[in-house]
């Protein structure tokens, strides 16, 4: 089980390509406090301006947000961030995972790409109630 | 929006990308470059990435065609000075950049435009 650390976790609307800027601000700043070095501060950065990217593409007008806590477990530490939207879902999830798959004429490299980037992460969506993208990134 | 310094020395632009891009701040930096490619007949054109601490795919994405602009443009372009943590991204990320002419520095930026235009001039 993964426990959150005691301190408060920083959340923030996703509802505009400016807050893409915001997303990379609040995940830069998790990503030093956990301690994580310059490449995996990049990585997850880089995961968490894709992802947001996502909601703004398919999620249009939906009510996207970030939530980004310090995580601990077993004696390590990481971060958290957990996008979530209540657009239309995304039907075929598998496909979603899968690289150059885009139903926006985009690279198809947000969601497997973010995968490579971090050490979990997690897709959960249902058509007609949103999507839940869960990353986590771990000190090594 | 900050201002994206582009500096004329000859024939050659220097462009400079720092901080934290948007996606419309990248955009307008695309256009600012290909009109001043255009107007001042660059033959060279060095894009210095060394002060972007974030790359991602549509930011990558933009950077290629600014790129294959210039290059229609008549210009030679050379983008230098990735962040090694960037570098790694980018590669991890899977964003295809191995067409575009790459140099450590700008001094070597320089030197990789100058073989450029010599090779094109050969050509010609």
């Amino acid at each position: 089980m993964t426990l959150a650390a005691p301190d408060s976790a920083q959340s923030l609307a996703i509802t505009a390509e400016a807050d893409l800027i915001g997303v990379r601000q609040i995940l830069r700043a998790e990503a030093r406090r956990a301690g994580l070095g310059l490449v995996d501060e990049t990585k997850l950065v880089t995961a968490g301006s894709e992802l947001a990217r996502n909601i703004l593409t398919y999620a249009t007008g939906s009510c996207g947000r970030l939530e980004a806590e310090q995580v601990a477990e077993g004696g390590r530490r990481g971060v958290r961030a957990v996008f979530s939207d209540s657009g239309p879902g995304i039907e075929d999830t598998e496909a979603a995972m899968t690289d150059g798959y885009s139903t926006a004429g985009s690279l198809g490299l947000g969601l497997p790409g973010s995968r490579r980037l971090v050490d979990e992460l997690v897709l959960h969506s249902e058509v007609g109630v949103g999507t839940t993208v869960t990353i986590v990134k771990w000190v090594r | 929006m900050a201002e994206t310094p582009i500096v004329r020395i000859g024939e050659t632009l220097i462009v400079t990308l720092r901080g934290d891009l948007d996606d419309a701040t990248v955009v307008s930096i695309e256009a600012d470059v290909s009109r001043e490619v255009e107007r001042a007949r660059a033959t060279g054109t060095l894009i210095d990435v060394s002060g972007l601490l974030m790359v991602d795919s549509f930011i990558a994405r933009v950077l290629a065609r600014m790129a294959g602009m210039i290059r229609l443009l008549g210009s030679q372009v050379a983008v230098v000075g990735i962040q090694p943590a960037v570098a790694i991204t980018l590669v991890e990320l899977g964003v295809p950049m191995g067409h575009l002419d790459t140099a450590l520095n700008a001094e070597q930026g320089l030197a990789l435009l100058a073989r450029l235009r010599a090779d094109d001039a050969r050509r010609a």
